[in-house]
């Protein structure tokens, strides 16, 4: 269900801006929770809450995965994380940051972002395919 | 646990249903969207859509109000500049996330429920943070605000 899952990403996003004040951007939610979380209490509470929530979500819909890392994939997932660990530090965000926030915020920086790692995901999981 | 608190993980909890119900939380979904061609599936772009959309409209009405009310402003990324470290940040994120179909908030999901790729994943993303910190310097210096 695209959609509704659109649909409750955009209104979590809205409501922590509402309430809190702060942009929902995982990336830099969840570097704070792991660097700074004492001046960043906020942060731990949305990252326990992103992952209670998906947990429910996935018992009640039935679709726990096994989630088994398959032949091939470990290193994959290895340098895929480090990566993105660096490339979301670096660059000041992620999907959600830049891809969902900033273009609804008409951030010309977030639009770029996305713009460069829809295109650069497609080109690596394109070639990735090829092999 | 202040409301301020409470608010925040209520909205994380909204978010990670969200991101299970859209699909997002598969990375052979997300897998399948980045990869071109005949079986290519275009369900990402629905979402993303479906949350810009509500968003906007949400960013915009709440824009006229001068604070959020669990605090005395809002918090929101600054910086205009285009730079290199934006430019190269988002080529090496885009490059994991092809590589592995996680990005961070589905990823934190599977650490949830203990999919071994998730926790494999997240091991690695958590050590890239903090190689990055300490090689390159914090994200923002003398500030927590990053774009996301």
């Amino acid at each position: 269900m695209p959609v509704v899952g659109g649909l409750l990403i955009g209104i979590a996003s809205v409501w922590l801006y509402l309430s809190v004040g702060r942009i929902a951007g995982i990336s830099g939610i969840a570097a704070n929770a792991l660097l700074q979380a004492k001046e960043n209490l906020w942060s731990v509470f949305f990252v326990v809450g992103l992952g209670l929530g998906g947990w429910l979500a996935h018992y009640l819909l039935g679709t726990v995965p096994d989630g088994e890392v398959v032949s091939g994939q470990g290193m994959l997932l290895i340098v895929g994380g480090l990566v993105v660990g660096i490339g979301t530090r670096l660059g000041s965000g992620c999907t959600s940051g830049h891809g969902v926030c900033g273009v609804s915020r008409f951030s010309l920086r977030s639009l770029v972002a996305t713009i460069i790692f829809v295109a650069l995901g497609m080109l690596v999981a394109s070639g990735l395919s090829l092999l | 646990m202040t409301a301020r608190n409470l608010s925040s993980l209520f909205g994380g909890l909204i978010f990670g249903v969200g991101l299970v119900v859209s699909g997002m939380t598969n990375p052979e979904k997300v897998l399948a969207f980045l990869t071109l061609g005949s079986s290519w599936e275009p369900a990402l772009i629905i979402v993303m859509g479906s949350a810009v959309a509500v968003a906007t409209v949400g960013y915009w009405v709440i824009g006229k109000r001068a604070a959020p009310i669990f605090d005395v402003t809002f918090r929101v990324p600054t910086k205009t500049v285009i730079d290199g470290r934006l430019l190269a940040g988002s080529s090496l994120f885009g490059i994991g996330w092809g590589l592995s179909g996680f990005c961070p908030g589905p990823a934190l999901v599977a650490l949830m429920t203990l999919d071994q790729r998730g926790v494999v994943f997240v091991l690695a993303y958590a050590a890239g943070v903090v190689l990055h910190d300490k090689l390159l310097g914090k994200a923002m210096p003398g500030g927590a605000i990053t774009d996301g």
